[in-house]
Parts: structure tokens; C-alpha cells; sequence
């Protein structure tokens, strides 16, 4: 019985002191999803937590500024303009068109602050057989990130 | 060509539901031409699947543009090699190649036991034969690669069109990791069902014994070591190809492939202690149960995107078949466990906390907690939204904080475990095999805090690593030593003949050495530095001993794209070294661009250098330099880690008992002789 608690014990340990870290991480890294129709309906704390948004981005709308980049997220029917401020080049898959994943918090004037922009993962990525003229429509549509 | 894939593949959802229908009959009435026509039914879907996968290949390489998967992977002008990769490069051929893969494996195992094991056999089958259709279910029913495009003509009826061309292979996945890293990865993802399937035909059979272990061994190894290279080569493809300068980015698809290896690692662990003291039996049953359940979870994730996406649960019709089949799974597993959960008896019980067996089991404990760290990361997505309403995630910090210090006391056990004693360690072998190697790993450390080192995790990383790879060297000098001074050769050639005599237990020294080296690049990234610069011609950029000179533009039409590279050449401490060539390539199909990033690999530190785009204030072409240290021994490890499982793999040269013999003097000086007679079975080499 003794050996196993001190095995207990050794296991008890580990998972604790796991179980700490993954909370601290937690705090640290914790970003909430919104669509952009949601990010207009939340109010007052909400507003300034980190938050990641999804859309398409509009065609045109991509304009190089000193220090940043600003652009238009479309979906749901509503617009929101981003102005990214990260000093990472943006991906290669980032286009008129393109699907694109924003990460950072509201700004002022309802401009969003992204730190970080995501197009499109390559493992997860289908082109759309719409895409050149007109096809099939395929379930693989979906797929897109 | 397409009909006829098509209905190869409908054959072989027709065979496959016979070999499992036919095979349960055959399981209860023990007809020996039932058993004989289901294990014929198994390898025909085999054989099916085989020719559906040749025929959508053809198509591709036909230039079928009627085929709507052909025309949304391939265009004429992609190249010989990346049109068999076309054929998973989308979810449909995905799916197909899991099935192909997964015929290969099945073909393999129902040819090599077609005349043993006749009584575990026939459940294995139906096991193997269940999973083959799901995914048939899904290869015929919900994404088909096989389907033509169609367009409504003049009189509304639907036509078959052709198109001229393509829309091309994806730039992204037009490198040549892109080829060789899916099939590595899904042959691991495929590869365990193999053991998967023996362990559930054991438990339903109350197959006696360990022999289902024995038999799943060399497959759970293949299957581990294709898991292992397919998640390297992933890496290395995002580091060379992504050009943000990392390997591992924590992205939920990258953490699936990760999941089964760690449940994987941790059941060729603890096998080792069912074999020897018949202990962990539920505890390895339900291992092999999680790893499966964990590529089948992958394969949902890579596929379903329910984790990366903005949006709930459900992107494509796919999950919901996932996610069935994955609660059926664990429906099975849980009933077959529940009704024979009396066969798997323990036979002994931990007498130690400082013995193999206690090792093994922290061994498996933290694997186990790190899978479920980074499972619960994974999807705490999807488990926020279902009970808080928002979708939350975490990101990088939470999985570091966890994995760095459990990477870290699974690389102190990777040098401890192996030189304990089964049962009990005395002190006395606790220094013997302990005191040289800790004392070299802490004057190492001592050196390199004096030399300024002040990194805490890499510095236990380093002392670690130092450590493990002395108890691994030493082993290896003492093993020829004592096999040098019996037959006179020299310690290289003892070395090389001790490992061929007892290939398990030194190739899977060598494993270990391997992941030291992978230890020793992860250590590196702490000390990563980057540097970003708008470049005029001529223009030079700093980092670390390099001086990058911007020597001018060029762009070179290739078949497929259009290169625009950058001339910079690097002088380290001012003395010219080699020309790199950073490139953009614009892909004249697709209109998309991507990067081709320029990279001096040395042992000791990598120059990476991405051609980042042109700046929008000065319209200069952007240099971004990375210096990471290191990183080539993650690579160099991976390699080492696959030769070991190769070495780990081979049959022992000769007979064990002539090793027990030689081995003598060291193994009686172990406490671990005591108690464990040294029959032929515990020197079967399976240390």
C-alpha cells in the first residue's frame, strides 16, 4: 500500500504541476472567435479581449500605408475594416478573394487591430472548382479554412 | 477510366461487406471454407481498391479535365511527380489514398497469416474489414473522386463537359516534401489499425497469452516509424516552405498527427511490460484502442476542418460520418472490454519506484498527459462553444508551457529507463551505470553556464541530452568491450556485432540517440533571431557573423510559374561565403504566388532568408533574414530515429543464448538476474 502511494503521490505531482501550467497558458493565449456580425453586438469587457474573425477579403480593398496594411473583411452580409499592424510579411495566399483569419482586438472607430492575418492553410486548402467559370459545385467547397 | 474506378470501388464496398458479414458468420460457425471465402473477400477489396487508385492516377495523367477532382488538382503543365500527388492533394483523393494505404496493410497482413493463427484470424478479419468499409462507405457515397462535371445544356438536360485544362496543383503543395510527407503520415494514420485490429480480435477471441503482442510489434513499428517521419517531413516542409522561419506552429492539424504518435510511443513502451511481467494489459488494450481512435480523430480533423474554421461544428457533410464512426468505435471497444475485461488480469504488481516497470509507467504517464494537454487545446474550440456558447482557442504559450517540461522528463527517462533493473535497482547500479554520465551531463552544463548560457529550459535541455547520450554510449562501450575481448576485434566491429545480436534493445538505443539530437535542435529555437529590411541594390543587412549583400533581381520563367529571385550573397566574418537566391513564383494557372525560401544549413546554425515581398512605402524588395541555431539535428535526429527502427526491426543475428553467455559477468552483477530466472524466453532478445 505504501508504494502506491508513493506512486500516487509522484503522479498526483505531475499532474498538478500540468495541470498549473496549462492554466497559466491558458490565460496567456486564450482568443475568442466571432463572426463580424457578432463582434457589433458585444458590449463593454468583451470588446477588449483578443479575438480571431473570419471573412473573405473584398476585392480592391488591400491598400499598403506606412506601417500598415488595411483591408476589408467581408461575410454574413457585413463589413469590417482591418488594419493590420504585425510586422510579418502577410501569406502568399493572401488576395482579393481570399479566405482570411484576423487576430487581435477592436480599435477605435470600429477599424479592428489584427496582429496577426492567416489565408487559407495549404493542408486544409480546395480550390474551388467554381473558381475558373463555372463546375460542378463540390462538397470540397466547404473544406476551405 | 472513370466508370471503371468507380465501380472497382463499389466491388470493393460489396467484397468488404462480405468479408464482414461472411467473417462473423464464420466466427460462429467455424466452417473452414466460411473462413477461407472471407479471407478471399478481404484481399479482393484489397486488389478493388488497388485498381481504383491506378484508374484516378491514369486520369490525371490522361489530362481527364472531364473529371471534376482532375480538373480542381491538375493542369497540363504540372510536372510527372506532382501528379501523383495530385491524388491527395483534395479530400476526395484523400480519402481514396487512406483506403488504398489501408488495403496495402490489410493485403499484407491477411497474406502473411493466411495459414496461422487460425483461431484469431478470422476476428482480425471482420475488425480490418469494418474499418475498410467506412471508408468505401465514404469513397462511394459521400465524396467520390470519380465524379464528372456536368452543366445543363440549351434543353435543360444535364451534359458531360470537358474542360481544356486544370485549375492546377495548389503552389503551396508543389514542393517536394509535398509528395513524400501525406503518404508517410497517412501510412501512420492507416498502419494502426493493424494493431488495432489484433488487439480487438484478441480480446473478442480470448486469444491466450501475449502473442497478439508479439505479432503487432513489427507493425505497430512501421506504422510508428511512417507516423514519425510523416510528422518531420510536415515540419521541415513548413520551414522551408512557409518562410516564417518555425516548424511547428501548434495548428490543430499539425497537433492531430501528433496525438497517435504520442499514445503510440507510449504503448511500444508499456508492451514491454506485459511481455515480461504480464502487467498493464487493460492499460496496453486500451492504448492501442486511443491510437486508433486518435488517427481516426486526425484524419476527422484534417479533413472536416471543425477546429480551424470560423464556423461550428460540421463544415462538411463529412463529419458527421466521422463522428459517428468514432462514437462506434468506442461503442465496441467499450463492449468488448466490458464482457472479456476478465481475461486481461494482471499476473504482478510495481515492487519499486526506482525499477524498468516504474519507469515505463511515468514513461506513459506523461506521454499520456501531454496527449491530453494538447488534445483538450486541440479542441477547445468546439468544447467552449458547447458550453459557454463562445468559441474560444488557445494558442502556442499554452501548449509550450505544458510540452517543454514534459519533453524534458520524457528525455531524462529516455536516458534512465533503459538501465534500470526489472523489479528492483539497487545503489549500488544506480551509480555504476549512472555516475559517469550525470557527472559529464552537469560539467557540461557547468561549462556552458559559464560560457554565458542563461536559457533555463535549453540549459536543462542541454545537460539532458549530454546525459542521455553518455548512458547510451557507455552501453554500447561496456556491450563491446566485453564481446572485444572474447573475440579479439576491434570496439567498432564489437559494437556493430552487439547491436546485430540484440537488434531491439541497441536500434532502440539508437531511437533514443535520435531523439537526443531532435532534443538538441528544440533547444536551438530559444536562441532564434530574425531581421527584416527594405533592400536597395547593393544594400547590406547584419545578423549574427553574416553580412547579406544584395547583389541584384532576376526572374526566370519555369513551366509551371514564374521565379522572381533576389542575388544576395553572404560573407560570414567578411570573407565571402555562397551566393542564396531567395524566390517569389507567381503560378500562371491559379494567378497565386508563393515563396521558395533560401536556407545555409549548417550543424550549427541555419541562415534562412525569405524574399518577403516589396515594401509598400519604398517599393524595395524585403529582405527578412533568420538565424536559427541548430535546427539541422532535428532533421539529422529524425533520420537517426528511422534507422533505428530499421536496425530495431531485424531478426538477431544469432541465437540469444550465446549473448546471454557473453553477457554474463554484466548481467549477474545486476539485481535484476535475482528473482528472474534467465530462461530462454526473458534473453529473447526483448530487452
Amino acid at each position: 500500500m505504501k508504494k502506491q502511494a508513493k506512486f500516487g503521490v509522484g503522479i498526483g505531482v505531475i499532474v498538478a504541476a500540468m495541470g498549473f501550467l496549462a492554466w497559466l497558458g491558458y490565460g496567456e493565449s486564450k482568443t475568442y472567435y466571432h463572426t463580424i456580425a457578432e463582434l457589433e453586438t458585444l458590449k463593454g469587457s468583451s470588446l477588449s479581449q483578443r479575438m480571431r474573425i473570419g471573412g473573405t477579403v473584398a476585392p480592391g480593398s488591400i491598400r499598403h500605408l506606412t506601417g500598415r496594411i488595411d483591408f476589408v473583411l467581408e461575410g454574413e452580409g457585413k463589413t469590417l475594416p482591418v488594419s493590420y499592424i504585425g510586422t510579418d510579411p502577410l501569406p502568399d495566399t493572401f488576395v482579393d478573394k481570399s479566405q482570411a483569419l484576423v487576430e487581435g482586438r477592436p480599435g477605435p472607430e470600429g477599424r479592428f487591430v489584427a496582429e496577426l492575418v492567416q489565408a487559407k492553410c495549404a493542408s486544409k486548402y480546395e480550390a474551388a472548382p467554381g473558381g475558373k467559370g463555372s463546375a460542378t459545385p463540390s462538397p470540397t467547397e466547404k473544406s476551405v479554412m | 477510366m472513370d466508370v471503371f474506378g468507380s465501380f472497382a470501388l463499389v466491388l470493393a464496398f460489396v467484397c468488404a461487406v462480405y468479408a464482414f458479414g461472411g467473417g462473423i458468420a464464420a466466427i460462429i460457425t467455424r466452417h473452414p471454407l466460411l473462413i477461407k471465402s472471407t479471407r478471399q473477400a478481404g484481399m479482393a477489396t484489397c486488389c478493388l481498391i488497388f485498381l481504383a487508385t491506378f484508374s484516378l492516377e491514369y486520369l490525371f495523367f490522361s489530362d481527364n479535365f472531364s473529371i471534376a477532382y482532375v480538373v480542381s488538382h491538375s493542369n497540363r503543365d504540372l510536372s510527372t511527380f506532382y501528379k501523383i500527388a495530385a491524388l491527395w492533394s483534395g479530400q476526395e483523393g484523400s480519402l481514396l489514398f487512406w483506403s488504398f494505404l489501408l488495403a496495402i496493410y490489410v493485403f499484407s497482413v491477411l497474406i502473411t497469416y493466411r495459414n496461422k493463427n487460425g483461431e484469431l484470424m478470422p476476428y482480425v478479419g471482420v475488425v480490418m474489414a469494418g474499418v475498410q468499409i467506412f471508408f468505401l462507405m465514404l469513397n462511394n457515397f459521400v465524396a467520390s473522386p470519380f465524379k464528372a462535371l456536368a452543366a445543363p445544356g440549351a434543353d435543360g438536360v444535364m451534359n458531360y463537359v470537358a474542360r481544356a485544362d486544370g485549375n492546377g496543383l495548389t503552389p503551396l503543395l508543389q514542393y517536394p516534401e509535398m509528395v513524400i510527407h501525406p503518404p508517410n503520415l497517412y501510412s501512420g494514420y492507416t498502419g494502426f489499425t493493424i494493431p488495432f485490429a489484433f488487439a480487438l480480435g484478441a480480446l473478442l477471441a480470448r486469444y491466450p497469452g501475449e502473442k497478439w503482442i508479439h505479432l503487432t510489434r513489427k507493425w505497430t513499428m512501421i506504422a510508428w516509424t511512417f507516423q514519425s517521419m510523416g510528422i518531420l517531413l510536415g515540419a521541415h516542409w513548413a520551414y522551408a516552405v512557409l518562410g516564417w522561419g518555425g516548424y511547428w506552429g501548434w495548428d490543430p492539424v499539425e497537433n492531430a498527427s501528433f496525438l497517435p504518435w504520442l499514445t503510440g510511443t507510449a504503448f511500444l513502451h508499456s508492451v514491454m511490460m506485459q511481455e515480461k511481467r504480464g502487467m498493464m494489459k487493460v492499460w496496453n488494450v486500451w492504448l492501442v484502442f486511443i491510437t486508433f481512435l486518435l488517427c481516426i480523430l486526425g484524419t476527422f480533423l484534417t479533413r472536416s476542418g471543425v477546429v480551424s474554421s470560423v464556423h461550428a461544428f460540421a463544415q462538411s457533410s463529412i463529419g458527421t460520418w466521422f463522428v459517428a464512426f468514432l462514437s462506434l468505435i468506442i461503442l465496441v471497444c467499450f463492449g468488448a472490454y466490458l464482457k472479456n475485461r476478465d481475461y486481461l488480469k494482471s499476473e504482478n504488481q510495481l515492487d519499486s519506484i526506482i525499477s524498468r516497470e516504474s519507469s515505463f509507467l511515468f514513461n506513459n504517464l506523461i506521454l499520456l498527459v501531454s496527449c491530453i494537454a494538447i488534445l483538450s487545446g486541440t479542441l477547445f474550440p468546439v468544447f467552449s462553444e458547447w458550453i459557454t456558447g463562445d468559441r474560444i482557442s488557445v494558442g502556442a504559450p499554452f501548449f509550450n508551457k505544458v510540452n517543454i517540461p514534459i519533453g524534458l522528463l520524457l528525455l531524462f527517462l529516455t536516458g534512465v529507463g533503459p538501465l534500470l533493473a526489472w523489479r528492483k535497482t539497487s545503489t549500488d547500479s544506480l551509480k555504476r551505470n549512472f555516475g559517469w554520465p550525470l557527472a559529464i551531463g552537469l560539467a557540461a552544463g557547468a561549462i556552458g553556464f559559464a560560457l554565458g548560457f542563461r536559457q533555463f529550459y535549453s540549459w536543462i535541455c542541454l545537460v539532458l541530452c549530454i546525459f542521455v547520450a553518455s548512458t547510451i554510449g557507455m552501453e554500447f562501450y561496456r556491450g563491446a568491450k566485453v564481446i572485444g575481448a572474447r573475440s579479439g576485434a576491434s570496439l567498432v566491429a564489437s559494437a556493430l556485432e552487439l547491436t546485430m545480436r540484440n537488434t531491439r534493445r541497441y536500434g532502440g538505443y539508437i531511437v533514443h540517440m535520435g531523439m537526443v539530437f531532435v532534443f538538441i535542435g528544440l533547444a536551438g529555437a530559444a536562441f532564434n533571431r530574425d531581421i527584416q529590411k527594405d533592400m536597395r541594390q547593393g544594400d547590406t543587412l547584419q545578423i549574427g557573423p553574416y553580412t547579406l549583400v544584395l547583389q541584384g533581381f532576376d526572374t526566370k520563367p519555369e513551366k509551371n510559374y514564374t521565379a522572381q529571385r533576389l542575388l544576395v550573397e553572404v560573407l560570414q566574418n567578411n570573407k565571402p561565403t555562397m551566393m542564396l537566391y531567395p524566390e517569389k513564383r507567381r503560378f500562371s494557372t491559379t494567378e497565386e504566388n508563393g515563396t521558395m525560401v533560401a536556407i545555409r544549413s549548417t550543424l550549427q546554425e541555419d541562415l534562412y532568408v525569405v524574399y518577403a515581398g516589396t515594401s509598400p512605402d519604398t517599393q524595395l524588395p524585403v529582405l527578412h533574414a533568420y538565424l536559427n541555431p541548430l535546427v539541422k539535428w532535428i532533421w539529422f535526429g529524425g533520420v537517426v530515429v528511422v534507422f533505428g527502427t530499421l536496425v530495431a526491426l531485424l531478426p538477431n543475428r544469432r541465437a540469444v543464448l550465446v549473448l546471454a553467455g557473453a553477457e554474463q559477468p554484466a548481467a549477474a552483477a545486476r539485481p535484476m538476474a535475482h528473482g528472474l530466472a534467465p530462461t530462454v524466453t526473458l534473453r529473447e532478445g526483448h530487452d
